[in-house]
């Protein structure tokens, strides 16, 4: 485990642990750039950031008020899989108690139920999402388009698993453009409590501020018991989302 | 026989049509393929030297040049594909201009660059004598999906290759291959001499690489590895030692080409491989089309650099970075640009905080923007129209050197717009 901890401003509003699952292994779609948007939007709020890399093996951090995780290879998900056995307990914990997630592709299938191969063979997942997922010989891959409680969300998805949500599991959210998690019942990603899933990249915050700040009002909160935002110029990112959303809506 | 003729004479007359329309460069093979799928192995499986194809995901382009331009110093006659467009059909495409109905290609080795994909569809219709292989990155993961699967590819592509394959010792990916490849195939090296092998982290990835299989260092007779002198000066050391040379193109990324293209020389060469001539042909050869390319906009520099993966765009910030100059970023994001933009997040743009970034362009132009508001490099405009930001990129920096990082369709518009008004050479054909 590494922590960065960033310069602190003037006067800070608090201190915010941010741990980054596995980021060697799962984080191959630039999935980072979650970590690296949520540290510095909360430096722009005014709050102090405090970046945790969490590897296979290591200790886990004495404070963690949000977790991300991305996508990787299958190399890296059997990686991560000894360790993930290791945290179980306390990933369920955490997320029973209400600390917010955003498990990205890779990671989102992990925390399902299952996944099952394409030979049949099924694997345990952590089950904190009512998820699973079968292994497909399609790709699903494209640009993608939601609507979601905290408005629409651009993204990329690039993913052969295809999800199916258990009875009761909310969506993330649906799809307007995109396969989603089957590419037939319009879904996208799954939502439980304060832990979400999804199979989008882009990296899916930077580009999508709203669900950046939601996460990060959940994981304030937690830290410091309030959420005081300060005005953040987003006129780049509100760009970059809604030419997205009018281009593949358009078609 | 009779079939091939015709397949190459309808080829011939695409070809003409598509340049008298301006057109791409694959049409011509589309056609010609689609007559005679085995015209490839018609025209190719004799030539008395051999085929030998260059593929990984970094350098394919450089690292042909380089290996051409040698066997041609040592007066082998080489068929290539100069134009980037390494598809079958882009080879094809190249053979139509040479060959004539006969069939019979004038020279004596075939030097291919193919991507990891047709490169197994190329060696399907002809089997490789040779194989040079470079690296294995993240690149278009929409078109390939997983590192793994690009490594099994180009595994598949030794597994075929008749006479002798030349790896990466530096890259496990690669040098594991050697277990791979057919009994009696001899298999040489290139890599970077461990006396400077920091510098190599620099080009690496962060991910995660599976070391079982990798070789331990191999026998120095068949090696041939880069010592890095200064910023522009290197020797390839090996058997006989080439060098120092001085290339034209700038950066670590050039010199590793430089020493896997001699590798590949010495490889199918053999005795007849002559260190001094090898030393000239490196130090002529020019900067393939966009890998640096420098264009003269009335009296001053504009430098051309494409851009396509972490790395690709990592290895050109390091190049490029200790000498900043006004920079524009176009990025597109169609199917031969790779069409998810994720990778911008893996790549790190502190380098431009300090001189700033004048205009981003493209159809993400404004997610560019985006990206480098993360890393705090200030953005002066974004204008997602190529050709106004060209326009405007052009007379607001008039007199001063300048440099586009651009995506491949990018690339592709800005320099059909830049030859027009500075008459460039035509995609793929060099002015020398």
């Amino acid at each position: 485990m590494t922590a960065t901890a960033d310069p602190e401003p003037a006067v800070s509003k608090g201190t915010v642990h941010l741990v980054h699952l596995y980021p060697r292994e799962m984080s191959i779609y630039g999935d980072l750039g979650n970590t690296r948007a949520l540290a510095s939007r909360l430096r722009w709020h005014g709050y102090t950031p405090v970046v945790h890399d969490h590897h296979p093996g290591a200790p886990w951090p004495q404070e963690a008020h949000l977790l991300l995780g991305g996508g990787g290879q299958d190399s890296g998900q059997a990686r991560v899989q000894e360790d993930l056995a290791v945290q179980a307990d306390r990933l369920r914990e955490l997320a029973a108690d209400g600390v917010p997630m955003l498990m990205i592709c890779g990671m989102y299938q992990l925390f399902g139920q299952a996944f099952v191969t394409a030979e049949g063979r099924s694997l345990p997942g952590l089950g904190i999402l009512d998820v699973t997922t079968t292994g497909n010989q399609t790709r699903m891959i494209g640009p993608v388009v939601l609507d979601t409680p905290v408005g629409q969300v651009v993204g990329y998805e690039n993913h052969s698993g295809a999800t199916v949500l258990g009875a009761g599991q909310e969506p993330f959210g649906r799809v307007r453009h995109g396969q989603g998690n089957n590419g037939s019942d319009g879904t996208e990603g799954a939502r439980t409590g304060n832990v979400i899933g999804s199979y989008l990249h882009g990296p899916i915050l930077p580009a999508n501020p709203a669900l950046a700040d939601h996460l990060l009002e959940l994981a304030a909160t937690r830290a410091t018991g309030g959420w005081e935002p300060a005005e953040v110029d987003d006129t780049v990112a509100d760009q970059a989302h809604q030419r997205q959303v009018r281009r593949l809506l358009k078609s | 026989m009779i079939r091939s003729s015709l397949a190459i004479a309808a080829g011939k007359l695409a070809r003409g049509v598509s340049r008298l329309r301006g057109g791409g460069s694959a049409l011509p093979g589309l056609v010609t393929e689609t007559i005679d799928p085995k015209v490839l192995a018609h025209t190719l499986a004799d030539l008395p030297g051999g085929i030998l194809v260059v593929s990984g995901t970094n350098g394919k382009t450089t690292t042909t040049k380089m290996l051409v331009a040698l066997l041609r110093a040592h007066g082998q006659r080489v068929f290539t594909n100069p134009t980037g467009s390494n598809f079958t059909r882009g080879v094809i495409s190249a053979m139509l201009a040479e060959v004539p109905l006969s069939g019979r290609l004038d020279a004596d080795w075939a030097v291919l660059e193919l991507d990891e994909a047709h490169a197994l569809h190329f060696a399907a219709a002809v089997a490789p004598t040779h194989a040079l292989l470079l690296n294995v990155a993240r690149d278009q993961l929409d078109r390939f999906a997983e590192i793994d699967q690009t490594a099994q590819l180009l595994t598949r592509l030794a597994e075929q290759t008749t006479t002798g394959v030349v790896l990466n010792v530096d890259d496990s990916f690669i040098s594991r291959i050697h277990g791979s490849v057919g009994e009696g195939v001899a298999v040489s090296w290139f890599g970077v001499d461990p006396a400077c092998a920091d510098l190599l982290p620099a080009l690496q990835e962060a991910d995660v690489r599976d070391v079982d299989g990798a070789a331990a260092l191999p026998d120095s007779a068949d090696t041939s590895l880069l010592l890095v002198h200064d910023e522009r000066s290197f020797t390839v050391t090996g058997t006989a030692d080439v060098g120092p040379v001085t290339l034209q193109q700038r950066g670590l990324a050039a010199m590793i080409n430089a020493t896997a293209a001699t590798a590949a020389a010495r490889a199918v060469l053999g005795e007849a491989f002559d260190p001094a001539r090898a030393t000239r042909a490196l130090a002529a050869v020019t900067p393939p089309f966009g890998r640096g390319e420098v264009i003269d906009v009335d009296g001053h520099p504009l430098e051309l650099v494409l851009v396509k993966n972490p790395a690709g765009f990592t290895v050109a910030l390091g190049t490029y970075g200790s000498e900043p100059v006004d920079t524009m970023i176009a990025i597109n994001d169609n199917y031969a640009d790779g069409r998810d933009v994720s990778w911008l997040y893996d790549v790190s743009f502190e380098s431009l905080r300090g001189h700033g970034v004048a205009l981003t362009s493209g159809v993400r132009g404004w997610d560019m923007a985006l990206r480098l508001q993360y890393d705090e490099v200030p953005v002066g405009r974004v204008e997602p129209d190529l050709d106004a930001a060209l326009e405007s990129f052009l007379d607001e920096h008039r007199g001063r050197p300048t440099r586009i990082f651009c995506t491949y369709t990018a690339m592709m518009h800005l320099r059909r717009r830049l030859a027009a008004r500075y008459g460039l050479a035509r995609f793929g054909e060099d002015p020398q």
